[in-house]
């Protein structure tokens, strides 16, 4: 499990700055809204293309503008749970748990579906249509969905962010349990410390588009705020 | 009532239909792909393709008709075209009559399908794509079934815009019975006759019930898939 980020480039006008590794199962991305994080994901999905940037995942560069590689979205096996769940309305959370799945070729599909149901206690919302569920279970069922498409890296977007405290103590068993079962690396964008020192290895400190520190959640002297 | 109808009227009556429906049928797909152009596309010539589009909604439809004429009539540049590669003849046909109603019908099937792909929420199609969907897939799995009370929409407005189509399509391929003379252009014939108006007035009666029928299964099934797609 490694990434390797670099990424240079002019949203509007913001500026991103941004250069990390990390081989940890849950690398934290930290700072103000505002800062950067989800801009790093999109460049990391695919959905954002840096003026100048690298990304590696596992030795697969996704991305090098030096060398003129990019790599579309849909190629890259990136699970990204948005922040706002983004399920598809017109399909029952089975139809939306089972949609990266299609599209995944057999010999990749390492994520089971009833391991991923088990793990995220999704059984009984299976037959239910997206409307009728919870802000906790929105997010659980997107969590769920980007990893049936047995992703090579899986991004995460605040996903509490929406959700009341008691929903956000009922989502982070499910985050802890998925970090230390599931056979994926996690990228997690947040801008709260207790979850990035609940949850991380490794944390990237961002601060108004540039990256400012990154090492082990452990060892870092970071100041929250 | 239907029994009382003569064999001329239910041929017009018959006319009507299949020149709506194939009107309909055939203009849906160009509508989709027009309506995705002018709802997402960036390109040069966008506005001119946008009045292009809603040009007959505005020029009086004798106009249109007269316009058809001379483009696909037996010596317009398209209509040789047509009938030498693909064997399609328009002029004083009910392939006339469904092209006149066809391009009438065409600006309110666009702007329903426009709309509704404007409303379409662009970051679940993000999302698709992070789950492997290529662009095509995404379209197919997640766009088309979000527009499709547009795409019904827009089409049944255009089929009831087809079925009640008159000025383009008399000055185009004329009033030829059992060949051009749809529900509307009957009627107009027998308003024309003395003693014609019993006939025009139970013409309009159908004319009514297809119409209105038209429009409430529209709303109904638009209805079902709203409720598919919002509710539980």
């Amino acid at each position: 499990m490694s990434i390797e980020v670099f990424a240079e480039t002019t949203l509007g006008d913001f500026r991103l700055e941004t250069s990390f590794k990390s081989d940890s199962r849950l690398t934290a991305i930290f700072g103000p809204s505002g800062s950067g994080k989800t801009s790093i994901l999109n460049i990391i999905a695919g959905l954002l293309r840096p003026e100048r940037g690298r990304v590696v995942v596992d030795g697969t560069v996704l991305l090098d503008t030096a060398a003129q590689i990019f790599l579309p979205t849909h190629c890259r096996r990136i699970g990204y749970v948005f922040q706002e769940s983004r399920l598809f309305p017109h399909l029952s959370v089975k139809g939306n748990l089972l949609y990266g799945r299609f599209f995944t070729p057999r010999p990749r599909r390492y994520a089971r579906v009833d391991e991923v149901v088990d793990l995220l206690d999704l059984g009984p919302l299976l037959e239910r249509g997206t409307n009728a569920l919870s802000g906790g279970e929105r997010q659980r069922v997107a969590i769920g969905r980007a990893l049936l498409a047995s992703p090579r890296l899986l991004l995460m977007d605040e996903p509490l962010s929406s959700l009341d405290d008691r929903r956000k103590q009922e989502v982070m068993p499910f985050l802890e349990r998925l970090r230390d079962q599931a056979r994926v690396p996690i990228v997690y964008v947040s801008h709260v410390s207790s979850e990035i020192e609940r949850l991380s290895e490794t944390v990237v400190l961002m601060s108004e588009g540039k990256t400012v520190a990154a090492g082990r959640t452990s060892e870092m002297k970071w100041n929250p705020r | 009532m239907f029994a009382s109808l003569t064999p001329e009227e239910l041929t017009a009556i018959k006319l009507s239909l299949r020149v709506a429906i194939v009107a309909t049928a055939a203009s849906l797909p160009i509508g989709i792909l027009v309506g995705l152009a002018l709802a997402r596309g960036r390109f040069f010539g966008r506005s001119l393709l946008n009045a292009l589009v809603l040009v007959p909604l505005v020029l009086p439809p004798v106009v249109t008709g007269y316009v058809l004429l001379l483009t696909f009539g037996r010596y317009g540049p398209l209509g040789r075209w047509f009938a030498e590669h693909l064997g399609i003849v328009f002029a004083f046909r009910w392939t006339g009559a469904a092209l006149a109603c066809a391009i009438m019908g065409f600006p309110l099937m666009v702007r329903a399908i426009r709309l509704s792909i404007e409303a379409v929420d662009r970051k679940l199609e993000q999302a698709a794509s992070t789950l492997g969907a290529n662009r095509l897939w995404v379209f197919t799995t997640v766009t088309l079934p979000l527009i499709a009370p547009g795409i019904f929409a827009g089409a049944i407005l255009a089929f009831a815009r087809a079925m009640g189509e008159f000025g383009a399509t008399i000055t185009f391929v004329s009033n030829i019975p059992g060949e051009t003379q749809t529900l509307p252009t009957l009627i107009y014939t027998f308003t024309q006759v003395p003693g014609g108006d019993a006939a025009a007035l139970r013409l309009t009666y159908v004319s009514l019930v297809i119409s209105l029928g038209a429009v409430l299964a529209s709303e109904a099934i638009a209805q079902r898939v709203s409720r598919r797609l919002h509710a539980i």
